[in-house]
């Protein structure tokens, strides 16, 4: 198959992660390293830079800050890059206590800043 | 006798009526956010009025917007899209500037879709800038081309009592 015929269709079309992510978002890029790391399929809704326009997003989180998930495997819909990529790791990891006890380390350095 | 010059552009050999419309993916972007999506993703949904328009903010995109926009052709069950080369970020400032929240705009900024289906324009004056040729699509479920109207001259628009005829023939 070519390169462009792979463009055909998205890849990401039946993926069960819906993720909402600003352009060149440090907090969205955790998220997606995150989804990456355990081969999680996602499929990206990119929205505006400003805040105010974000209604898609505050529909299903609550919020108006990305990233933003939505996972059709568990119907979890969250906000926030550290409580998401904790989830992902509590959900999809097999860490158990350990790896929980390391997300909630690395969230404690995140908190406080999102786009 | 008119005083400006209409351009006669080239004959092409483009995807024509009877062919299968060439699948492709590109951001879709609605006045809320853009994703991937694929034309077959939305002949899923219905037939697919597919609307080649020069870059956001030229004179005939609007004009075609404003016309599209009052001929209502999704109440034939149609899904009318348009696709230019310009970014997501300047669709979304068309939808919102011309009102067109209905719409949804594929984004080709490197004009991929047109050259897929033969009917890439380079743009005189514009160094290294090519867009699609002015062209209606209207695409079956099936993916075959119901009717094709491709610009002849430039600029050119389309012949919209003949698409919305062919629109409500589907």
């Amino acid at each position: 198959m070519s390169a462009s015929e792979a463009q055909e269709t998205p890849e990401s079309a039946d993926a069960d992660v819906l993720l909402y992510r600003l352009q060149a978002c440090p907090f969205c890029e955790r998220v997606v390293n995150k989804l990456d790391e355990y081969d999680i399929e996602y499929h990206s809704r990119f929205v505006e830079p400003l805040h105010s326009e974000r209604d898609a997003v505050k529909r299903v989180v609550g919020a108006r800050t990305v990233p933003a998930i939505i996972d059709d495997n568990t119907g979890v819909a969250m906000a926030e890059s550290g409580n998401i990529v904790q989830y992902i790791e509590q959900t999809y990891g097999d860490g158990g206590e350990e790896s929980r006890s390391d997300s909630e380390s690395r969230r404690s350095v995140s908190d406080g800043g999102e786009n | 006798m008119v005083d400006f010059d209409v351009v006669s552009l080239p004959d092409i050999d483009h995807v024509a009526e009877g062919d299968q419309a060439p699948n492709f993916t590109r951001p879709l972007v609605n006045d809320e956010y853009w994703e991937d999506a694929s034309l077959t993703d939305l002949l899923d949904d219905g037939p697919v009025v597919l609307v080649f328009h020069p870059m956001d903010g030229a004179f005939p995109t609007t004009y075609a917007w404003q016309e599209l926009d009052e001929r209502a052709l999704e109440e034939y069950g149609v899904q009318v899209v348009g696709l230019s080369i310009s970014t997501p970020y300047e669709h979304k400032t068309t939808i919102d500037e011309r009102g067109i929240e209905r719409y949804q705009l594929f984004s080709d900024p490197q004009n991929g879709v047109a050259r897929k289906y033969g009917i890439e324009h380079d743009l005189d004056g514009m160094a290294g800038v090519e867009e699609p040729r002015p062209a209606v699509y209207v695409v079956g479920e099936d993916r075959t081309v119901e009717y094709v109207w491709v610009a002849s001259e430039w600029p050119d628009f389309p012949d919209y009592d003949e698409l919305e005829d062919a629109v409500s023939d589907l």
